[in-house]
Protein backbone atom coordinates (compact mmCIF):
# COMPACT_ATOMS: atom_id res chain seq x y z
CA UNK A 1 0.00 0.00 0.00
CA UNK A 2 1.13 3.45 -0.65
CA UNK A 3 0.58 6.56 1.08
CA UNK A 4 -1.38 7.57 4.06
CA UNK A 5 -3.97 4.79 5.08
CA UNK A 6 -5.99 7.35 6.93
CA UNK A 7 -8.03 8.36 3.80
CA UNK A 8 -8.98 5.02 3.31
CA UNK A 9 -10.20 4.44 7.14
CA UNK A 10 -12.11 7.92 6.63
CA UNK A 11 -13.61 7.04 3.77
CA UNK A 12 -14.67 3.05 4.73
CA UNK A 13 -15.57 3.66 8.24
CA UNK A 14 -18.17 7.10 6.87
CA UNK A 15 -19.53 4.16 4.47
CA UNK A 16 -19.75 0.99 6.83
CA UNK A 17 -21.59 3.32 9.59
CA UNK A 18 -24.06 4.39 6.83
CA UNK A 19 -25.07 0.70 6.53
CA UNK A 20 -25.35 0.29 10.41
CA UNK A 21 -28.94 -0.69 10.22
CA UNK A 22 -28.76 -3.17 13.02
CA UNK A 23 -26.11 -1.74 15.56
CA UNK A 24 -22.27 -2.55 15.76
CA UNK A 25 -22.17 -5.92 15.65
CA UNK A 26 -24.02 -6.13 12.16
CA UNK A 27 -21.00 -5.06 10.55
CA UNK A 28 -18.27 -7.52 11.65
CA UNK A 29 -19.19 -9.12 8.81
CA UNK A 30 -18.42 -5.94 6.47
CA UNK A 31 -15.68 -5.06 8.06
CA UNK A 32 -13.87 -8.18 8.29
CA UNK A 33 -14.36 -8.24 4.84
CA UNK A 34 -12.42 -5.03 4.10
CA UNK A 35 -10.33 -5.38 6.52
CA UNK A 36 -8.39 -8.60 4.89
CA UNK A 37 -8.95 -6.81 1.05
CA UNK A 38 -7.02 -4.01 2.45
CA UNK A 39 -4.32 -6.32 3.81
CA UNK A 40 -4.44 -4.70 7.07
CA UNK A 41 -4.98 -7.89 9.09
CA UNK A 42 -6.04 -11.53 8.77
CA UNK A 43 -9.47 -12.60 10.46
CA UNK A 44 -7.93 -14.04 13.83
CA UNK A 45 -6.34 -11.00 14.47
CA UNK A 46 -9.87 -8.74 14.01
CA UNK A 47 -11.51 -11.45 16.09
CA UNK A 48 -8.90 -10.59 18.66
CA UNK A 49 -9.61 -6.58 18.60
CA UNK A 50 -12.99 -7.33 18.29
CA UNK A 51 -13.31 -9.09 21.67
CA UNK A 52 -10.87 -6.59 22.90
CA UNK A 53 -13.49 -3.93 22.43
CA UNK A 54 -16.17 -6.57 23.80
CA UNK A 55 -14.45 -6.66 27.02
CA UNK A 56 -14.06 -3.24 27.22
CA UNK A 57 -16.29 -0.47 28.74
CA UNK A 58 -18.80 1.32 26.81
CA UNK A 59 -20.44 0.55 23.31
CA UNK A 60 -19.62 -2.29 21.53
CA UNK A 61 -18.86 0.27 18.36
CA UNK A 62 -15.54 0.65 19.66
CA UNK A 63 -13.73 -2.19 17.43
CA UNK A 64 -13.39 0.41 14.90
CA UNK A 65 -11.48 2.38 16.97
CA UNK A 66 -9.22 -0.57 17.45
CA UNK A 67 -8.89 -1.17 13.79
CA UNK A 68 -8.00 2.42 13.58
CA UNK A 69 -5.14 2.30 15.95
CA UNK A 70 -4.11 -1.08 14.56
CA UNK A 71 -3.75 0.19 10.81
CA UNK A 72 -2.14 4.18 11.74
CA UNK A 73 -1.56 4.52 14.95
CA UNK A 74 -3.53 7.42 17.16
CA UNK A 75 -4.23 8.92 14.28
CA UNK A 76 -5.88 6.35 12.77
CA UNK A 77 -7.78 5.66 16.23
CA UNK A 78 -9.13 9.28 15.79
CA UNK A 79 -9.77 8.91 12.17
CA UNK A 80 -12.11 5.67 11.89
CA UNK A 81 -13.97 6.81 15.37
CA UNK A 82 -15.15 10.06 13.81
CA UNK A 83 -16.10 9.01 10.40
CA UNK A 84 -18.25 6.05 12.19
CA UNK A 85 -19.80 8.37 14.20
CA UNK A 86 -19.96 12.25 12.73
CA UNK A 87 -21.60 11.86 9.70
CA UNK A 88 -24.30 9.44 11.12
CA UNK A 89 -24.82 11.66 13.78
CA UNK A 90 -25.46 14.84 11.94
CA UNK A 91 -28.24 12.94 10.44
CA UNK A 92 -29.68 11.51 13.32
CA UNK A 93 -30.03 15.21 14.51
CA UNK A 94 -31.53 16.46 11.42
CA UNK A 95 -33.84 13.29 11.10
CA UNK A 96 -34.46 13.45 14.70
CA UNK A 97 -36.17 17.01 14.35
CA UNK A 98 -39.16 15.88 12.19
CA UNK A 99 -39.31 12.56 13.58
CA UNK A 100 -42.55 12.86 15.73
CA UNK A 101 -44.45 13.49 12.31
CA UNK A 102 -44.56 10.12 10.86
CA UNK A 103 -43.61 7.89 14.15
CA UNK A 104 -46.91 6.49 13.78
CA UNK A 105 -46.31 6.54 9.28
CA UNK A 106 -47.27 2.74 8.02
CA UNK A 107 -44.41 2.92 5.89
CA UNK A 108 -42.50 2.89 8.92
CA UNK A 109 -43.68 -0.40 10.52
CA UNK A 110 -43.53 -1.94 7.04
CA UNK A 111 -39.65 -1.12 6.60
CA UNK A 112 -39.19 -2.08 10.48
CA UNK A 113 -40.86 -5.49 10.07
CA UNK A 114 -38.82 -6.19 6.86
CA UNK A 115 -35.84 -5.13 8.33
CA UNK A 116 -35.53 -7.52 11.42
CA UNK A 117 -35.15 -10.67 9.98
CA UNK A 118 -32.25 -9.17 7.57
CA UNK A 119 -30.29 -7.63 10.97
CA UNK A 120 -31.17 -11.43 12.63
CA UNK A 121 -29.34 -12.77 9.67
CA UNK A 122 -26.54 -10.16 10.14
CA UNK A 123 -25.78 -10.59 13.76
CA UNK A 124 -25.69 -14.88 12.95
CA UNK A 125 -23.29 -13.91 9.92
CA UNK A 126 -21.45 -12.09 12.93
CA UNK A 127 -21.19 -15.26 15.09
CA UNK A 128 -20.60 -17.60 12.42
CA UNK A 129 -18.02 -15.52 11.12
CA UNK A 130 -15.94 -14.55 14.26
CA UNK A 131 -16.62 -17.99 15.55
CA UNK A 132 -14.45 -19.12 12.33
CA UNK A 133 -11.77 -16.62 13.00
CA UNK A 134 -11.18 -17.14 16.52
CA UNK A 135 -11.59 -21.27 16.81
CA UNK A 136 -8.73 -23.05 15.54
CA UNK A 137 -8.80 -26.36 17.67
CA UNK A 138 -11.45 -28.34 19.46
CA UNK A 139 -11.15 -26.86 22.89
CA UNK A 140 -11.36 -23.19 21.27
CA UNK A 141 -14.81 -24.54 19.41
CA UNK A 142 -16.52 -25.98 22.71
CA UNK A 143 -15.52 -22.45 24.70
CA UNK A 144 -17.42 -20.86 21.96
CA UNK A 145 -21.17 -22.94 22.05
CA UNK A 146 -20.60 -23.33 25.70
CA UNK A 147 -19.96 -19.21 26.24
CA UNK A 148 -22.95 -18.85 24.00
CA UNK A 149 -25.00 -22.04 25.35
CA UNK A 150 -24.38 -20.25 29.18
CA UNK A 151 -25.74 -17.18 28.07
CA UNK A 152 -28.69 -18.37 26.44
CA UNK A 153 -29.38 -20.31 29.43
CA UNK A 154 -28.72 -18.30 32.42
CA UNK A 155 -28.63 -14.28 33.32
CA UNK A 156 -25.13 -14.75 33.62
CA UNK A 157 -22.46 -11.30 32.83
CA UNK A 158 -21.17 -11.67 29.78
CA UNK A 159 -18.02 -11.02 31.16
CA UNK A 160 -17.46 -13.44 33.59
CA UNK A 161 -17.19 -15.54 30.32
CA UNK A 162 -14.97 -13.41 29.07
CA UNK A 163 -12.56 -13.40 31.68
CA UNK A 164 -13.20 -17.12 31.86
CA UNK A 165 -12.07 -17.40 28.20
CA UNK A 166 -8.74 -15.51 28.70
CA UNK A 167 -8.29 -17.51 32.13
CA UNK A 168 -8.79 -20.14 30.38
CA UNK A 169 -6.48 -19.12 27.87
CA UNK A 170 -3.30 -17.43 29.60
CA UNK A 171 -3.60 -20.98 31.86
CA UNK A 172 -2.83 -23.29 29.20
CA UNK A 173 -5.93 -25.21 28.79
CA UNK A 174 -6.53 -24.31 24.77
CA UNK B 1 -51.04 1.95 36.69
CA UNK B 2 -52.50 4.43 34.23
CA UNK B 3 -50.97 8.03 34.72
CA UNK B 4 -54.79 9.34 35.59
CA UNK B 5 -53.97 10.46 39.22
CA UNK B 6 -50.90 12.97 39.18
CA UNK B 7 -52.42 14.83 42.58
CA UNK B 8 -51.24 11.57 44.51
CA UNK B 9 -48.22 10.88 42.66
CA UNK B 10 -45.13 11.24 44.95
CA UNK B 11 -42.85 12.42 42.25
CA UNK B 12 -43.23 13.95 38.53
CA UNK B 13 -43.57 11.41 35.80
CA UNK B 14 -40.29 13.51 34.45
CA UNK B 15 -37.76 15.47 35.79
CA UNK B 16 -36.77 19.18 34.04
CA UNK B 17 -33.77 18.36 31.70
CA UNK B 18 -30.19 18.50 32.81
CA UNK B 19 -28.12 20.58 32.71
CA UNK B 20 -24.56 19.95 29.77
CA UNK B 21 -22.32 19.17 32.82
CA UNK B 22 -24.99 16.79 34.28
CA UNK B 23 -25.46 15.85 31.09
CA UNK B 24 -22.01 15.16 30.18
CA UNK B 25 -21.21 13.48 33.55
CA UNK B 26 -24.32 11.20 33.36
CA UNK B 27 -23.38 9.70 29.81
CA UNK B 28 -20.26 9.41 30.94
CA UNK B 29 -20.83 7.08 33.58
CA UNK B 30 -22.99 4.89 31.52
CA UNK B 31 -20.26 4.93 29.13
CA UNK B 32 -17.51 3.72 32.00
CA UNK B 33 -19.68 1.47 33.74
CA UNK B 34 -21.75 0.01 30.76
CA UNK B 35 -19.85 -3.18 30.25
CA UNK B 36 -21.36 -5.67 27.24
CA UNK B 37 -23.64 -3.13 26.18
CA UNK B 38 -24.59 -0.11 27.15
CA UNK B 39 -28.30 0.20 26.34
CA UNK B 40 -29.77 -1.33 29.44
CA UNK B 41 -27.83 0.78 31.30
CA UNK B 42 -28.55 4.27 29.92
CA UNK B 43 -31.97 3.09 30.01
CA UNK B 44 -32.13 2.50 34.04
CA UNK B 45 -30.25 5.45 34.02
CA UNK B 46 -32.63 8.45 31.81
CA UNK B 47 -36.12 6.07 32.64
CA UNK B 48 -35.34 4.86 36.42
CA UNK B 49 -33.08 7.01 38.43
CA UNK B 50 -33.06 10.76 36.53
CA UNK B 51 -36.57 10.67 35.48
CA UNK B 52 -35.64 12.22 32.08
CA UNK B 53 -38.06 10.40 29.83
CA UNK B 54 -41.19 8.57 30.98
CA UNK B 55 -40.35 4.95 29.64
CA UNK B 56 -42.56 5.16 26.54
CA UNK B 57 -40.81 8.15 24.96
CA UNK B 58 -37.41 6.19 25.71
CA UNK B 59 -38.70 3.01 23.73
CA UNK B 60 -39.60 5.74 20.82
CA UNK B 61 -35.82 7.36 20.60
CA UNK B 62 -35.21 4.04 20.95
CA UNK B 63 -36.44 2.90 17.85
CA UNK B 64 -35.85 6.00 16.09
CA UNK B 65 -32.27 5.74 17.02
CA UNK B 66 -32.22 1.83 15.61
CA UNK B 67 -33.99 2.80 12.54
CA UNK B 68 -31.10 5.41 11.89
CA UNK B 69 -27.65 4.49 10.50
CA UNK B 70 -24.68 4.13 13.11
CA UNK B 71 -24.26 3.15 16.23
CA UNK B 72 -27.88 3.13 18.57
CA UNK B 73 -26.38 4.31 21.67
CA UNK B 74 -24.46 7.34 20.14
CA UNK B 75 -28.00 8.60 18.32
CA UNK B 76 -29.73 7.80 21.78
CA UNK B 77 -27.07 9.99 23.11
CA UNK B 78 -27.59 12.70 20.22
CA UNK B 79 -30.71 12.87 19.69
CA UNK B 80 -31.36 13.74 23.77
CA UNK B 81 -28.72 15.86 23.86
CA UNK B 82 -29.94 17.90 20.79
CA UNK B 83 -33.12 18.00 22.40
CA UNK B 84 -32.07 19.64 25.47
CA UNK B 85 -29.17 22.09 24.32
CA UNK B 86 -29.34 21.81 20.73
CA UNK B 87 -26.14 21.03 18.87
CA UNK B 88 -24.03 21.59 21.86
CA UNK B 89 -26.21 19.28 23.74
CA UNK B 90 -25.72 16.32 21.23
CA UNK B 91 -21.92 17.23 21.77
CA UNK B 92 -21.17 17.32 24.86
CA UNK B 93 -23.81 13.57 25.12
CA UNK B 94 -21.83 11.82 22.52
CA UNK B 95 -18.18 13.40 24.23
CA UNK B 96 -19.43 12.17 27.96
CA UNK B 97 -20.63 8.50 26.31
CA UNK B 98 -17.06 7.92 24.35
CA UNK B 99 -14.53 9.82 26.43
CA UNK B 100 -13.45 6.93 28.82
CA UNK B 101 -14.18 3.90 26.89
CA UNK B 102 -12.32 4.95 23.79
CA UNK B 103 -8.97 6.35 26.51
CA UNK B 104 -9.78 2.15 28.04
CA UNK B 105 -9.48 0.29 24.64
CA UNK B 106 -6.52 2.40 23.50
CA UNK B 107 -4.75 1.59 26.67
CA UNK B 108 -5.42 -1.99 25.89
CA UNK B 109 -5.41 -2.23 22.48
CA UNK B 110 -1.45 -0.59 22.83
CA UNK B 111 -1.07 -3.49 25.07
CA UNK B 112 -2.39 -6.20 23.12
CA UNK B 113 -0.06 -5.12 19.96
CA UNK B 114 2.90 -4.73 22.30
CA UNK B 115 3.10 -7.92 24.30
CA UNK B 116 0.72 -10.07 21.83
CA UNK B 117 3.96 -12.28 20.91
CA UNK B 118 4.08 -13.51 24.40
CA UNK B 119 2.99 -16.71 24.70
CA UNK B 120 0.65 -16.06 27.75
CA UNK B 121 -1.24 -12.44 26.11
CA UNK B 122 -1.74 -14.47 23.11
CA UNK B 123 -3.37 -17.91 24.54
CA UNK B 124 -5.49 -15.25 26.53
CA UNK B 125 -6.36 -13.55 23.63
CA UNK B 126 -7.18 -16.82 21.71
CA UNK B 127 -9.73 -18.05 24.71
CA UNK B 128 -10.71 -14.62 24.99
CA UNK B 129 -11.40 -14.56 20.82
CA UNK B 130 -13.70 -17.99 20.91
CA UNK B 131 -15.41 -16.22 24.12
CA UNK B 132 -16.63 -13.46 22.63
CA UNK B 133 -17.34 -14.77 19.00
CA UNK B 134 -20.11 -17.50 21.15
CA UNK B 135 -21.31 -14.05 22.84
CA UNK B 136 -22.48 -12.55 19.51
CA UNK B 137 -23.83 -16.19 18.60
CA UNK B 138 -25.91 -16.23 21.91
CA UNK B 139 -26.99 -12.09 20.60
CA UNK B 140 -28.21 -13.81 17.57
CA UNK B 141 -29.97 -16.64 18.54
CA UNK B 142 -32.03 -13.93 21.57
CA UNK B 143 -32.75 -11.39 18.53
CA UNK B 144 -34.11 -14.32 16.48
CA UNK B 145 -36.46 -15.50 18.50
CA UNK B 146 -39.36 -12.70 17.95
CA UNK B 147 -39.57 -14.19 14.11
CA UNK B 148 -39.13 -18.32 15.24
CA UNK B 149 -42.62 -19.30 13.99
CA UNK B 150 -42.43 -16.60 10.40
CA UNK B 151 -40.99 -18.53 7.14
CA UNK B 152 -40.24 -16.07 5.06
CA UNK B 153 -38.28 -14.30 7.99
CA UNK B 154 -36.45 -17.16 8.70
CA UNK B 155 -35.91 -17.59 5.24
CA UNK B 156 -34.79 -13.85 4.48
CA UNK B 157 -32.32 -14.43 7.62
CA UNK B 158 -30.95 -17.46 6.19
CA UNK B 159 -30.41 -16.17 2.81
CA UNK B 160 -28.72 -13.12 4.34
CA UNK B 161 -26.30 -15.63 6.84
CA UNK B 162 -25.61 -17.32 2.90
CA UNK B 163 -24.79 -14.33 1.33
CA UNK B 164 -22.64 -12.78 4.23
CA UNK B 165 -20.82 -16.29 4.94
CA UNK B 166 -20.69 -18.24 2.40
CA UNK B 167 -20.88 -16.12 -0.54
CA UNK B 168 -18.90 -13.31 1.28
CA UNK B 169 -20.75 -10.64 -0.49
CA UNK B 170 -20.74 -6.85 0.26
CA UNK B 171 -23.26 -5.73 3.04
CA UNK B 172 -23.82 -3.22 0.80
CA UNK B 173 -24.82 -5.71 -2.30
CA UNK B 174 -26.74 -7.73 0.46
CA UNK B 175 -28.69 -5.14 1.62
CA UNK B 176 -29.43 -3.75 -1.64
CA UNK B 177 -31.20 -6.97 -2.64
CA UNK B 178 -32.25 -8.28 0.45
CA UNK B 179 -33.72 -5.62 2.54
CA UNK B 180 -36.75 -4.93 -0.59
CA UNK B 181 -37.33 -8.60 -1.05
CA UNK B 182 -37.73 -8.70 3.25
CA UNK B 183 -39.91 -5.42 3.06
CA UNK B 184 -42.16 -7.15 0.20
CA UNK B 185 -42.37 -11.25 2.20
CA UNK B 186 -43.01 -9.35 5.75
CA UNK B 187 -45.03 -6.37 4.91
CA UNK B 188 -48.18 -8.43 6.59
CA UNK B 189 -46.22 -8.58 10.12
CA UNK B 190 -46.45 -4.74 10.26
Amino acid sequence: MSGSPLPTLALLFTELSMLAIGGANALVPEMQRQVQAEGWMQPSEFAALFALAQASPGPNMLVVTLVGWQVAGFSGALTATAAFIVPSSILTYVVAGVWQRFREARWRRVVQAGLTPVTVGLILAAGVLLCRAAVSDVPTLLLSLGTAAILLATGLHPLWLLAAGAALGAAGLL
Amino acid sequence: MPDSSPATAPVPATAPPPSLPVLFGSFLSVGLLGFGGVLPLARRMIVDQRRWLSAAEFTDTLSLCQFLPGANICNVAVTLGGRWHGPAGSVTALCGLLAAPIAVVITLGAVYLRWRGEPVVAHAFAGLSAAASGLVLSTGVRIASPIRNRPRAIAVTAATVAALVLLRLPLFVVLILLVPISIALNRRQA
